[in-house]
Formats: structure tokens, C-alpha cells, sequence
């Protein structure tokens, strides 16, 4: 049972996709599945973290081929743990699908789609092999790509239009780069490229390759030079999508960024400046974009290059202390991005409009929500003890110890530019007096929906507010799990060793 | 684009390009050929029928809507991959039944597994070129 558990999360996926694909007219079926599959996939995913987590890393070969040759599958600490928050994020957006996306765009395979892209992101976190890699960034960029694009209202052709070019330009360029690198060692798994690559004598062409997958993996990431594409198009599709979106897909970049750059391209002086400096750009380019913008979901837009700083400051940094951080980042930022997204799909549907100026009075009206929305915004800003604080803290800790004081300036600055942001976001949602607003006709309002429907809009936002607080007040243990998962990082020989390890393959 | 030569030649090619598609199925695993190929070939059949004596008697001669063809395909190749696992074996390893078989020769997962492949492009194809021919 247990010996192909490292699948079954990827598996169950794919099979909800079917499924879902065969009920394809039947929209009220279509919902039910989805929440339901998404809550046996969270099941199986706290499965599998909780075997990886007594066991130590885990392999699987696809199709029975030994390592360097076949797909690895592995399944180490990072891993398991993206997907289970992968999982999370999932189960919350799909219940909060079920309310939001509207049937005209739930008829045209709304909800396979969307477990196509939760089953190109599993992948993604998966896979131990690079080409394999490649294959489920582009599920995950196909199965976006009908995401944003779905309903085909001109502004989400318009942001669909850039969000396209930018992706397909980063993924061939990935392409390019796996070639070099294929062309330097003949080797496509991640552990055998991790001894191969050491042994390069021409260090300069390994280092050009490095810059290839930066640009690439920065591109996915929204990193400095290389973000403009988010901000034109994530506020265009509808919330659940952009939840989806702004939680994980950028995340997915990151993760990548962070595999490459620890299994491959180890200990280069050079690409860690480079990466410090990108790192310092995003944090204060991105919290300055966010300050001028009117548009709640420009807003958290411009918030998640911001944060994505945070992520790959660590890497820059390339200590233990650092990486934990990182990894603590990743961890906090999920949960809260896709809340907050879905905060913001809930503001419209109250409202009618995402516009800060004229929205206001959410606490006269609704002030249990106001609570509630209260605490994915307070955690993103990290007052202590909310689950922002913690890693924050780290990444000054491991900035402190390298005498870092540019590194520390960017995160100490980016924090507090989020809490501007935060703060007039806050006065102006939720603390300013209402301001009238002309009713929109044919357009469901949040007062007007059934006792259901207002359930699927709010639970999902309660359930990860909860693992929000959860990393807050339990952060003892995420810090327990960050701090692992960073020596599993800096130490390769253990991943490597997982892959290799002899009498892997089963005999029939 | 209605001429009575390519009404005629269509009604004869439909049946020999679908069994052509066939055998390109077949012979894929060891030879150039298999699942995708044999698919794009069965859905040029198709399209052929339909540039020759228009949409509606090509989407009657289907019967159903060819995006069915989706997820009945997907499913044919998820279930090859995952009869490995009633062996203990992982996801997608070949099983390989021990003797060959005449005209197929070797039977395995693999096999339903293109069988599947061939079925989800003539879906995919289909329902592209019927939609935009549809809006056209």
C-alpha cells in the first residue's frame, strides 16, 4: 500500500480530472466532486507527509526504469510539503469555486481543468527529474492558460494575452537550458546532474547555464526585472482563479528556483550575489508598485512580487538560517495569498467592486467578516504573533549573521511598506464610512445568495484563516519543519542517496 | 468545395484512412507510428468526410459528440498505468501478456495505454476543427 504512496496524490488528481471530465454538463455533480476529491486529496497528502515525515525521503521509479534513466518520482520534506499545501490551497479554492465562478463558465470545464493545474503542480513538486519538470510546467501553463482565459471578457484577453507570451518565453527558455545542460553532462535526473555537474571542469558555461534557469524559473517566480507580466493580468480572471494563481503558481517558480539552486548549481559565489540582488530589487520595487494602486486585487498583485523577495532573499543569503527562513516564507505565503484573494472575490461579490476608494463600511455591515478578513491581511503584514512574524525573523536572524545590512534594510523596508499597504487597505475597506454605490443589476450579490452558497464563499476563508493562525501560534513546529527541510537542502548527498539507493527496483 | 469526385473518393477513403490509422496504432511500439499519429490520421479521415459532404452528415456519421472521446481515452490510459499497481509494481511499468498474438503480436499495458493516447487526440482534434468550423 504505502510502497507507491509518493503517487497517490498525483494519481488522485488525474482520476477526480477524469471523472470530472465524463460529468462535464453536469454542473451540480461537478461541484460535489470537486470539494469531496479535494478533501480525500488533503487526506492523502497529510498521508504522505506524515510517512515522509517518520520515514525520511521516498522514491518511486515510473515504469519500473532504473534512476538515471527512467522519471523519478521523489518525494523529500520540501516536496510533501508543497503538496499538502497544495492540497489545502485546493480544497479551499474549490469550495470557494463552487459559489463564485458563475455556471456560464463552469459549463465549459471550469473545475478539469482546474484539477489538471492542482495535478501539474503536484507533479511539479514531485519530480526528480528535470525534462519531467519541463512536461508539468507546461500542464501547469495550459491548464492557466484556459483558466484565465475562460468567459473570454476583453480585459481577461488582455491580461490572458501578456500572462501567455511571458510564460511560453520563460518555458522555452527553460527548454534551451535543459538542452545545454543535457548537452554538458547526458544526464536529465536531478540527483545525477547534481554529482555531473560538480565535476564540470568548464565552470563558465555551467554558470551561463545557471543564468538560463534563473531567467526562466525568475520569469514563473515574478522576479525584479522580469515581473510586469503579474500585475497586467492576475486582477483580470475571476477570484478563485486568481487565488489559485497568486497562492501557487508563482510559488511554483520559487520551488524550482530553490531545487535548481541547491541540487545543481551549488556553492557559485556569483549566482548568489545575483540572486541577492534580484531578491533586494523585487522586495522594493514590488511593495512600491503596490502603494499607488487603487484596485484591491492590484493591490495583493504588486504584494505577491513583493513577498516573492522574501523567498528568494534566503536563497541569496545560502545559509541554513537563510533557507529555513525561505522555507518558512513559502509555507506562510501560500495559505495567505490564496486567502487573500478569495477576501478579495469576497469584498466584490459584497460590494460589487474591487475599488478601494469606493468601498467602506464592511465593519458596519459585516463585522464578524471584518474579523475575519482581518487575519490573512494582519498575517501577511507578520504582527507578531501572526504567521508573518516568524519567518521574517529568520531571514533578519541569518542577514544579522552574515553582516548582511543591505539584505536586511530590503526585508526591514518591504515589511514596512506592507503594513502601509495593509493599513490603507484595511481604513479604507473595512474602517471607512460607506460609500453609496450604485446597484448593479444581473449581478449576485453576497446578501442575495442561498445559506449554501454563502457557506462555500466564507468557509474556505475560515479554514485557512485557522492554518493561517495555525503557523502563527504553532509556528514552534513550522519552524521545526523549516529548520529540516534546510538541512535536507544543504546536505544533497541525502536526496541523491534516496535516489540511488540500491534494491530500489521491484521485481515482479 | 462540393465536387462530386471528392464525394465519391471520401465515401472509399473514410473506411481505408481509419484502417491505416489503425495499423499505425499497432505498429507504433518498436516502429515510427503509434497513438498520436494514428489519432491525427483517424481525425484527417474525419475532417476529409466533412470537407466532402459537409459538417452534419460527418457529425451524424459520429453519432456522438467526439469530446467524448476525452475522458474515455484519458481513462483507458490512466487505468494501463495503473494496472501495475495490483503487481506491486509502480505506476505505468509494462505488463506483457507471454505469448504474441496474431496480427497484434505482443499484447501489453502499453498498448492500451496508445489506445488511449489514439482516442483522446481524435477528441482533442475533432472537437477543435467542429468548433471552428461551427463558428466559421
Amino acid at each position: 500500500m504505502t510502497q507507491q504512496l509518493v503517487l497517490y496524490p498525483l494519481l488522485l488528481q488525474l482520476f477526480l480530472s477524469i471523472i470530472l471530465m465524463f460529468s462535464w454538463k453536469r454542473i451540480s455533480w461537478q461541484r460535489v466532486i470537486s470539494i469531496l476529491g479535494g478533501i480525500l486529496n488533503l487526506g492523502v497528502s497529510i498521508w504522505l507527509f506524515a510517512y515522509i515525515w517518520e520515514n525520511g525521503t521516498q522514491t518511486i521509479q515510473a515504469g519500473n526504469w532504473e534512476a538515471p534513466f527512467g522519471i523519478t518520482f521523489v518525494a523529500d520534506t520540501l516536496a510533501v510539503t508543497l503538496v499538502l499545501l497544495t492540497s489545502i490551497s485546493g480544497v479551499a479554492v474549490s469550495a470557494f469555486s463552487a459559489s463564485s465562478i458563475i455556471p456560464a463558465r463552469l459549463k465549459f470545464g471550469y473545475f478539469p481543468i482546474f484539477h489538471f493545474l492542482l495535478l501539474g503542480l503536484i507533479g511539479a513538486f514531485l519530480t526528480g527529474d528535470i525534462f519531467n519538470l519541463y512536461v508539468w510546467f507546461e500542464i501547469i501553463i495550459i491548464s492557466s492558460f484556459v483558466l484565465i482565459t475562460l468567459g473570454g471578457e476583453k480585459a481577461q484577453l488582455e491580461g490572458a494575452v501578456k500572462y501567455f507570451t511571458l510564460n511560453i518565453l520563460a518555458s522555452m527558455i527553460f527548454l534551451t537550458a535543459i538542452a545545454v545542460l543535457y548537452g554538458l553532462t547526458g544526464s536529465l535526473n536531478m540527483a545525477d546532474l547534481s554529482i555531473k555537474v560538480a565535476a564540470i571542469e568548464n565552470r563558465g558555461l555551467v554558470e551561463i547555464t545557471a543564468i538560463l534557469f534563473l531567467v526562466a524559473f525568475g520569469i514563473k517566480a515574478a522576479v525584479f526585472p522580469l515581473y510586469f507580466w503579474l500585475p497586467a493580468s492576475y486582477h483580470t480572471p475571476p477570484s478563485a482563479v486568481s487565488a489559485i494563481f497568486g497562492g501557487l503558481l508563482t510559488k511554483v517558480g520559487v520551488y524550482a528556483l530553490i531545487r535548481v539552486f541547491t541540487l545543481i548549481f551549488v556553492g557559485d559565489v556569483f549566482m548568489q550575489d545575483t540572486i541577492l540582488v534580484m531578491a533586494i530589487l523585487t522586495l522594493i520595487s514590488g511593495g512600491l508598485g503596490a502603494l499607488i494602486q487603487t484596485n484591491l486585487r492590484k493591490v495583493f498583485s504588486y504584494l505577491i512580487i513583493c513577498h516573492i523577495g522574501y523567498m528568494i532573499i534566503g536563497l541569496g543569503m545560502y545559509t541554513e538560517v537563510a533557507i529555513a527562513g525561505t522555507i518558512f516564507y513559502l509555507i506562510h505565503d501560500i495559505v495567505v495569498k490564496t486567502n487573500l484573494f478569495m477576501v478579495g472575490g469576497l469584498i466584490y461579490r459584497i460590494k460589487g467592486t474591487n475599488n478601494i476608494k469606493s468601498l467602506g463600511g464592511l465593519y458596519a455591515e459585516y463585522p464578524r467578516l471584518s474579523l475575519l478578513i482581518a487575519i490573512p491581511l494582519f498575517s501577511l503584514v507578520g504582527i507578531p504573533p501572526l504567521s508573518g512574524f516568524w519567518p521574517k525573523l529568520s531571514l533578519l536572524n541569518a542577514g544579522f549573521n552574515d553582516q548582511n545590512w543591505w539584505a536586511m534594510g530590503a526585508i526591514l523596508f518591504a515589511s514596512l511598506i506592507t503594513l502601509v499597504i495593509i493599513a490603507k487597505v484595511w481604513s479604507n475597506v473595512v474602517w471607512k464610512d460607506k460609500v453609496e454605490l450604485p446597484k448593479r443589476i444581473n449581478f449576485r450579490y453576497f446578501e442575495n445568495l442561498n445559506k449554501t452558497r454563502k457557506i462555500q464563499l466564507v468557509a474556505p476563508i475560515v479554514f485557512l484563516s485557522l492554518i493561517s493562525l495555525y503557523i502563527g501560534f504553532g509556528a514552534e513546529h513550522v519552524q521545526q519543519l523549516s529548520t529540516r527541510v534546510a538541512g535536507e537542502l544543504m546536505d544533497n548527498q541525502q536526496y541523491i542517496d534516496a535516489v540511488f539507493k540500491t534494491g530500489q527496483n521491484l521485481k515482479p | 468545395m462540393r465536387t462530386i469526385i471528392l464525394k465519391t473518393a471520401s465515401a472509399y477513403l473514410l473506411p481505408v484512412l481509419l484502417l491505416f490509422s489503425v495499423f499505425i496504432l499497432l505498429r507504433g511500439h518498436y516502429l515510427p507510428g503509434g497513438g498520436f499519429v494514428g489519432g491525427l490520421m483517424a481525425s484527417i479521415a474525419f475532417v476529409l468526410h466533412a470537407f466532402a459532404n459537409g459538417l452534419s452528415n460527418t457529425k451524424t456519421l459520429i453519432r456522438f459528440h467526439p469530446g467524448f472521446l476525452m475522458p474515455v481515452g484519458l481513462a483507458l490510459a490512466f487505468l494501463s498505468g495503473m494496472a501495475p499497481l495490483m503487481f506491486d509494481l509502480p505506476f505505468m511499468t509494462g505488463l506483457w501478456y507471454p505469448e504474441a498474438i496474431p496480427v497484434i503480436g505482443s499484447l501489453g499495458s502499453a498498448l492500451f495505454f496508445d489506445i488511449g493516447v489514439y482516442l483522446v487526440v481524435i477528441g482533442v482534434t475533432l472537437t477543435i476543427i467542429f468548433t471552428i468550423a461551427d463558428t466559421i
